[in-house]
C-alpha cells in the first residue's frame, strides 16, 4: 500500500520493506587525496549501506583522479540515496550507477570483470585435474613447483566463484581477489 | 618572476601568520577559542594584531557553540580555534551540531608536528579521522604552501551550498614553517559546485500545482534562514500573494513572522494542532528548505497521505530521503523563490476566495487552542513565564537561544519570532549545553542587543562555565532558567513510556543559581511567585551584566500538545486530554522503540 514509503535508516521506518533489494555497480570519480577512500567507505558504514565489492585505483595520473568501483545492494530508493550521499562528498566529481546506465542503453548489465589469484597445492590426480580445469577456465599458471600452482583467472564474478568452488576439493590453499572493475559498453565515457 | 597583477597579495610568511591573514581576508572579526601546546604559534600571531578579536572560552565545546550562535545570528561563518588532542575531541559535539543544523562553522585545530604524527605523541589524536563523519569536509595540512589555499577553500565549503562545519588541522611545524601566502581568489575545486539555480521547468510545474490547490500549505525550515534575508522576504511575498497558510520547523522560526495572519505556529511533535492537522489534510504541500525530519513527520506511512508534495532544497540527498515528493526543486531557496514568485505574478490570478473553506477549517482547528494551559496564582507555570518574557522583551532587539528539553519547546511555542536569525537552538542534534555559549556568541556579534538563553535547570549545568567568559567580555547575556528540578523532557518520556518510573531524572542537589551567578561575577535573580515575575524580568533586562535568572516553575508541568512516537499528525495528544491515563497509554509497543 505504501509504495512510496522507503527505508531511511531512521527509527521511524517501522513498516516492512516493500521493494526488493537489487545489486548495482557504481563508478565514483574522486580526487586522489588522503582520506578520500575513508570518506567513501565511512559513508557506507555510517549510514548502514552494504559494500559487496570495492576496487580503487588512480586512473588519471596527471589530474590525480581515482576511480572507485563499488558493488552495493539495496532497494531502488536506497541506491538513489547512496548516489546522492556520495555526490555530497567534496572530493567526489561524479557518481554513475553503471547498472542504471546499462538499462538506459538497452543493455543487460555493465561489463564487470574481476581478477583472482588462486593457490592450489596437491600431487597426483588432483594436481592434474586442477591444471586441466584451469585450462578449461582459461586461467593461467603464474607460479608452480611440484606441489602447487598459482592460477591467475580473470572474468565475471560468477566464473571466478565457480572456479574457486571447483578448486576447493583439489587442494585450494588461498585466494586473493581484486574486486570488480566495471564500465558500460559503447563508445561513450562516464 | 616579477610582481605582476597575479602576484597581488602573494608573500612569504609563516604558517601561523597565514592563519591570521586568511581570517582577515575572509572577513573574520571574531574567533572563539582556547589555547594549547599545538596552537601556540597561532596564538602568538593573534597576540600581535588587533584586526581579529579572540574570545577566550572556558571549554572547547563552548567555543564551538559560541561560534554557531555567532554564525546563526549574523549569516557569516563562525570560527573556532582549538588545540590538538582533547581540544579537538571537545570540538566534536559542536561540529556534529553544526552539521545537523547546517551552520557554517570553521574549526581550526592544532596538531602535533608532522614528524610525530602516528607516534601516539602527547595530546595527539587522529583529528581528521575523528571529525570526518561530523564535518562537511576536513583537511590535514602537511605543507605550509598548501595552507592558505586550504583555509580559503574551508571558508568557501563551509559557507556555500548547504552550509556546514569544516575542520582544518594544522601540525605545529607547519605553523612555524615559512611559505607563500596566496589570497582567496583561486578558483574553487572542480569537484565542488552546489546547484543554486532551480530548474525552471520544475518551478513552472510547481506554480501550476500550487495555483490549483484547494487546501495548500507551506512548510518552511532552517534552509530559508540559511539562504539569507532575501529568502525570508521572498517567502513573505509568496505567502502574501498566494494567501496560503504557513507553518515552520523549529529551525525555521522567524522566516515568516509569528505575527503574520497566515501563520499557523510551529509544526511537528510539539507543534500546534492547526499546523499538524493542516499538514495532514492538505492537498498540496510546499516544503521550503526543510528535510522531513522524524520530529516533523511523525508516523511516515500516515504523513500527509492525500497531498502532492513540492520540495525545495539545495541538497539533492534531502530529496526523497524520508518522504517521496512529486516535484523536487534542487537549488538555493532565495534563487528558487525569486523565480517562483516571478512566475506566480506573471501567470497566476490569485483566487483567494477558493481558499475560504480551507481557512474556515483551519479556524476550527485553531479554536481548539492547543497551546492553552491553566494559569495559577501560587506557582509560575513555565508557559506563563515564557509568555511574560516575550511580552516584556518584544520591543527590544531580542535574540533567543535555548538549551534542549521542555523549556526549548515552550520557548518555540510561546515566544513569537518576527525576524529571521533571532532564534538559535540545537534542533537536529539536540545538544543540552548549547544555549549559554551560543548566547555568548550572539552577544559578541550584537553587543547592544538583548540576548536571552532560555534554559532548563539540567541543561544549563552542561556548559555553565561559559558564565566566566561572558563576565570577562562584559557580554550581558541573560540566562532565564525554567527551574523545575527535573530533566523535564526525560521525565515526560518516562511518564509516557516507562510507567512513571522516574529513573535518574530528578536532580536532588541543585546549585544555588543566584549565588552561582554572583560567584562568577554576574547578577542573580530568583523568582517563584507569578505576581513578582514581571518586576523580576524587568530587573533582569535592566542589569547590564550577565544574569542568571532562577525562575522556579511548576515542577510537574509537561509539554503539550504532542504527537506521541509512532503516531500520525492527526493523533495528537492535546493538553486538555492529557490525563495521567492518556499519557500512560499514549504510545504503543512499536512507538516505544522510537526515539
Amino acid at each position: 500500500m505504501n509504495a512510496q514509503l522507503q527505508a531511511t535508516g531512521s527509527a521511524y521506518f517501522i513498516s516492512k520493506e516493500t521493494q526488493r533489494p537489487e545489486i548495482h555497480t557504481l563508478s565514483v570519480l574522486v580526487d586522489n587525496e588522503p582520506g578520500v577512500l575513508a570518506r567513501v567507505i565511512g559513508l557506507f558504514s555510517g549510514r548502514g549501506y552494504n559494500i559487496e565489492s570495492l576496487t580503487v585505483s588512480e586512473t588519471e595520473h596527471e589530474k590525480h583522479l581515482s576511480r572507485i568501483t563499488i558493488v552495493t545492494r539495496g532497494t531502488q530508493h536506497v541506491l538513489e540515496q547512496i548516489k546522492h550521499q556520495l555526490e555530497r562528498i567534496v572530493p567526489v566529481h561524479r557518481v554513475i550507477d553503471l547498472t542504471v546506465r546499462a538499462a538506459e542503453l538497452g543493455q543487460d548489465r555493465p561489463l564487470e570483470r574481476e581478477l583472482a589469484l588462486v593457490k592450489v597445492s596437491g600431487t597426483g590426480d588432483a594436481r592434474v585435474e586442477a591444471l586441466r580445469l584451469a585450462d578449461a577456465f582459461r586461467a593461467s599458471v603464474i607460479d608452480a613447483n611440484t606441489e602447487h600452482f598459482i592460477f591467475e583467472i580473470t572474468g565475471k564474478v560468477s566464473k571466478i566463484e565457480q572456479f574457486i568452488s571447483i578448486m576447493k576439493p583439489l587442494g585450494l590453499v588461498e585466494v586473493c581477489r581484486t574486486g570488480v572493475a566495471a564500465m558500460n559498453r559503447g563508445a561513450q565515457g562516464m | 618572476m616579477s610582481n605582476g597583477q597575479n602576484e597581488t597579495g602573494r608573500r612569504e610568511m609563516t604558517g601561523a601568520e597565514m592563519v591570521v591573514q586568511a581570517l582577515k581576508d575572509n572577513g573574520v572579526q571574531h574567533i572563539f577559542g582556547y589555547p594549547g601546546g599545538a596552537v601556540l604559534p597561532i596564538y602568538d600571531e593573534i597576540f600581535q594584531q588587533d584586526d581579529v578579536e579572540h574570545i577566550l572560552v572556558r571549554h572547547e565545546q563552548g567555543a564551538g557553540h559560541a561560534a554557531e550562535g555567532y554564525a546563526r545570528s549574523t549569516g557569516k561563518a563562525g570560527v573556532m580555534l582549538v588545540t590538538s588532542g582533547p581540544g579537538a575531541t571537545n570540538a566534536v559535539t559542536p561540529l556534529q551540531d553544526a552539521l545537523m543544523d547546517s551552520i557554517p562553522l570553521v574549526c581550526i585545530t592544532g596538531q602535533v608536528p608532522t614528524t610525530l604524527i602516528g607516534s601516539d605523541a602527547f595530546q595527539e589524536c587522529d583529528t581528521v579521522g575523528i571529525t570526518r563523519p561530523c564535518t562537511k569536509h576536513n583537511w590535514l595540512v602537511k605543507d605550509v604552501n598548501d595552507l592558505a589555499r586550504t583555509l580559503h577553500e574551508a571558508f568557501h565549503v563551509a559557507t556555500t551550498g548547504r552550509p556546514g562545519p569544516v575542520v582544518v588541522d594544522i601540525p605545529k611545524d607547519v605553523q612555524f614553517a615559512r611559505g607563500i601566502y596566496t589570497p582567496p581568489q583561486t578558483a574553487p575545486r572542480t569537484s565542488y559546485h552546489p546547484q543554486v539555480q532551480g530548474s525552471l521547468e520544475s518551478i513552472k510545474e510547481a506554480v501550476a500545482l500550487l495555483a490549483g490547490a484547494k487546501r495548500p500549505i507551506i512548510y518552511s525550515g532552517g534552509g530559508v534562514i540559511n539562504s539569507g534575508l532575501e529568502a525570508s522576504h521572498l517567502l513573505r511575498e509568496l505567502v502574501e500573494l498566494s494567501g496560503f497558510p504557513i507553518t515552520s520547523t523549529l529551525m525555521g522560526l522567524g522566516a515568516y513572522p509569528a505575527s503574520g495572519k497566515n501563520w499557523l505556529g510551529m509544526l511537528g511533535m510539539h507543534g500546534t494542532y492547526e499546523a499538524n492537522m493542516a499538514m495532514h489534510d492538505c492537498d498540496v504541500m510546499l516544503c521550503i528548505g526543510a528535510r522531513f525530519d522524524d520530529r516533523i513527520t511523525g508516523r511516515l506511512d500516515a504523513f500527509s497521505p492525500g497531498s502532492k508534495k513540492i520540495h525545495i532544497d539545495i541538497d539533492p540527498s534531502s530529496i526523497n530521503k524520508n518522504v517521496h515528493v512529486d516535484i523536487p526543486i534542487i537549488g538555493d531557496v532565495a534563487h528558487v523563490l525569486e523565480d517562483l514568485v516571478r512566475l506566480w505574478r506573471a501567470t497566476v490570478k490569485a483566487d483567494k476566495k477558493a481558499l475560504y473553506p480551507w481557512w474556515e477549517q483551519i479556524a476550527k482547528w485553531r479554536a481548539r487552542d492547543s497551546l492553552a494551559f491553566k494559569t495559577n496564582d501560587d506557582v509560575i507555570m513555565p508557559q506563563y513565564a515564557i509568555q511574560r518574557l516575550y511580552e516584556l522583551t518584544k520591543h527590544h532587539e531580542t535574540f533567543i537561544t535555548t538549551e534542549v528539553g521542555q523549556h526549548q519547546m515552550w520557548a518555540a511555542q510561546h515566544f513569537h519570532f518576527d525576524k529571521p536569525n533571532h532564534w538559535m537552538t540545537s534542533g537536529g542534534l539536540g545538544t543540552m549545553g548549547y544555549g549559554l555559549p551560543a548566547a555568548l556568541g550572539v552577544q559578541i556579534a550584537h553587543p547592544d542587543a538583548l540576548v536571552i538563553d532560555i534554559a532548563g535547570d539540567a541543561s544549563i549545568q552542561m556548559c555553565i562555565q561559559e558564565m566566566s567568559a561572558a563576565v570577562q567580555y562584559e557580554a550581558p547575556i541573560k540566562i532565564f532558567i525554567l527551574n523545575n528540578q527535573y530533566m523535564g523532557m526525560v521525565r515526560q518520556w518516562q511518564q509516557l513510556l516507562h510507567g512513571n518510573r522516574l529513573s535518574h531524572s530528578y536532580t536532588e542537589a541543585m546549585p544555588d543559581f543566584v549565588k552561582l551567578a554572583e560567584a562568577y561575577g554576574g547578577h542573580g535573580i530568583r523568582c517563584d511567585k507569578p505576581a513578582d515575575l514581571d518586576d523580576a524580568i524587568k530587573e533582569m533586562i535592566s542589569v547590564n551584566k550577565p544574569v542568571i535568572f532562577d525562575c522556579r516553575v511548576a515542577n510537574l508541568a509537561n509539554c503539550f500538545p504532542m504527537i506521541p512516537s509512532g503516531k500520525a499528525h492527526n493523533e495528537m495528544l492535546l493538553p486538555d486530554e492529557a490525563t495521567d491515563e492518556a499519557v500512560a497509554n499514549a504510545i504503543d509497543a512499536k512507538g516505544r522503540e522510537l526515539v
